[in-house]
């Protein structure tokens, strides 16, 4: 049995249309059913349905084999117990700096607004900056607006959000895609299936791309 | 009034009770009879030492892992021992004789600053066995077999056997003259198989196409033992290093296929576990329902340079509290062959308590006065007085 963690909205949708071509489709639509462990058409597969966050300590633990997960959420939660084979192509957006439009960060202590906890510290100290981070759980463009904070560290996809708020995206920290993670004692123990799974995976990423 | 906060653990740090005392230490004494019965010979590490002494010749890492403390009495600063191994290299540089091989073993708790990722645990019980002055691929296949030799006896079946060896990559970024920011930045790829990770490696810095081509390979080079036949073609370009490597791991799997059939064997020349001391061969074991390995080891020739002896080792470590726990088996032993005595002042019962124990049965004694039964106390029998004597009877 192979289990796959994933979580919920746009890594899930985008994901299954990947899963689908090496047959791995969920009988159970996890919008309607309150299922966590879905079911697929392929009975050597199944999948946990959880937060993002959380893939990889699923995958760590090795209650789940495989996990799709963002990079930003593999750079924040630390992967290095994981193994990182492929990157899936889907899901991309930015990990940016943003703050309001027209404001300067220069001569005082920035406060940062972020979930991206490390990621943020760890890019600001490369910077050699002193920053302050307060840690948000959501709606991080608020923050700047209240004077919770002078600048905001978190995904941008289209940006329109930022501009809505009177805020623009200042500088690239990475760009972010879903990647397949794979628990290393899987990866050692059942081999075959793994890298099989893998390699069907690859194929179909490098089909899809070279038809883009 | 007391406070219920008052009693709690610091964080990572346990106390063990008695079912689990009582398997652990079974499992402890088994463990040590095996090693003693091949001839390796327990050492006792101290728990505190002068950090200097402690940390010569080790990583990062372990400074790191590594709780300090003053000295009242000569105000240097001491640290608590995070890893048993560069002590135990210290005894036998110190005192084995320069041309024999000598074995040692040790078991202990050692203390960590950061809590284990997985286990929570920051007081592993770390056990291992080590030998010294052989370098060569015996002394790398008898540490292997007699770690082998340790699940059986604790009784852990579905062995994986994890199989590298770091002179792979050595030879691979000796050839490449890679810069050590670069090595480092590689070991980790490498260490997440990030394929896609790799490919921005080389656009970010410039190595030479055929080193490109054997690092693309060595990342993929995992699996049963065709891996080491596919190496030999993929890194047909590298020098004598490497391919003395591969000689070495797949004489090794040989003769381990050869005395354990059904042991699966996974090869993986990328895996750089202890990469920083590693010297050749690197192994580890793992089992099912467990997410990465319950015991790691492999060649560190020169560990005891520092201390004024370089020679070749080899060994593994465990944490036995791990093992314990995946083995459990013998949950119940305590029980069974546990009996009541009550307070009954007779020299006969006297005299059949202490046959009893001589036994090996475990016999609680009855306090006069209390009232907590025989069941209670977790016996199964207790002795009664029949027409031929005191015996135990089932309750």
């Amino acid at each position: 049995m192979l289990t796959i963690a994933i979580s919920k909205g746009r890594i899930y949708d985008e994901a299954m249309p990947l899963l689908a071509s090496v047959g791995v489709r969920p009988t159970v639509d996890p919008e309607k059913s309150r299922k966590l462990i879905l079911p697929t058409s392929r009975h050597d597969v199944q999948l946990l349905v959880i937060r993002a966050a959380d893939v990889p300590t699923y995958v760590e633990y090795g209650a789940a084999d495989f996990g799709i997960a963002g990079k930003d959420v593999l750079v924040e939660y630390g992967a290095d117990g994981l193994y990182e084979p492929l990157d899936l192509g889907i899901a991309k957006c930015r990990l940016m700096t943003a703050d309001r439009l027209g404001s300067s960060l220069e001569g005082r202590r920035v406060r940062v607004a972020t979930k991206y906890v490390k990621t943020a510290q760890r890019y600001f100290a490369d910077k050699g900056v002193q920053v302050e981070i307060i840690k948000l759980y959501g709606s991080m463009e608020l923050a700047p607006l209240v004077g919770l904070a002078d600048c905001i560290v978190d995904l941008v996809d289209t940006g329109n959000t930022l501009r809505a708020n009177g805020m623009e995206p200042r500088e690239l920290i990475m760009n972010v895609s879903s990647r397949l993670v794979v628990n290393k004692a899987a990866m050692k123990m059942k081999h075959q299936a793994v890298t099989e799974f893998i390699r069907q995976l690859r194929d179909t990423i490098l089909t899809t791309a070279s038809a883009a | 009034m007391l406070s219920e906060g008052r009693w709690l653990l610091p964080e990572g740090i346990e106390e063990v009770l008695p079912v689990e005392a009582r398997r652990l230490e079974h499992l402890r004494r088994q463990v040590l009879d095996l090693f003693e019965s091949w001839g390796y010979r327990q050492v006792m590490t101290p728990m505190i030492e002068y950090i200097e002494s402690l940390l010569v010749g080790t990583g990062h890492d372990l400074d790191l892992q590594t709780f300090k403390l003053i000295d009242q009495i000569s105000g240097r600063m001491m640290g608590v021992r995070a890893d048993m191994t560069p002590q135990v290299a210290r005894i036998d540089a110190r005192n084995s004789h320069p041309d024999h091989p000598a074995r040692l073993c040790y078991l202990g708790t050692v203390l960590h600053t950061q809590a284990d990722h997985l286990e929570k645990t920051r007081s592993p019980f770390q056990v291992g066995a080590e030998l010294y002055g052989h370098a060569g691929c015996a002394s790398d296949l008898e540490v292997i077999r007699l770690m082998l030799e340790m699940f059986s006896v604790a009784g852990l079946a579905n062995i994986h056997l994890d199989l590298g060896h770091v002179g792979i990559y050595r030879g691979l970024v000796a050839q490449a003259r890679l810069s050590a920011d670069q090595e480092a930045e590689l070991f980790d790829i490498l260490q997440q198989k990030a394929a896609p990770d790799l490919s921005d490696f080389f656009v970010a810095n410039r190595v030479d196409p055929s080193s490109e081509r054997m690092f693309s390979a060595l990342i993929e080079l995992h699996g049963d033992s065709s891996v080491i036949t596919e190496a030999y073609t993929q890194l047909a370009g590298a020098n004598g290093q490497v391919r003395d490597a591969l000689a070495d791991l797949e004489m090794i799997a040989q003769s381990l296929s050869a005395r354990f059939p059904s042991l699966p064997i996974h090869f993986d020349l990328a895996e750089l576990r202890g990469y920083h001391y590693h010297r050749g061969v690197v192994f580890a074991a793992l089992t099912e329902g467990y997410g990465r390995e319950i015991a790691r080891g492999g060649r560190y020739d020169g560990i005891g340079k520092p201390f004024g002896q370089d020679r070749p080792a080899t060994g593994f470590s465990a944490d036995l509290k791990v093992l314990a726990r995946l083995a459990e088996a013998d949950a119940g032993l305590f029980s069974e062959r546990t009996v009541f005595a009550p307070s009954v002042d007779d020299e006969t019962l006297h005299g059949k308590v202490a046959s009893l124990r001589d036994q090996g049965w475990c016999v609680i004694s009855e306090l006069a006065g209390q009232t907590a039964t025989a069941s209670d106390m977790g016996c199964r029998f207790e002795l009664l007085k029949l027409p031929e004597g005191w015996e135990p009877c089932p309750i």
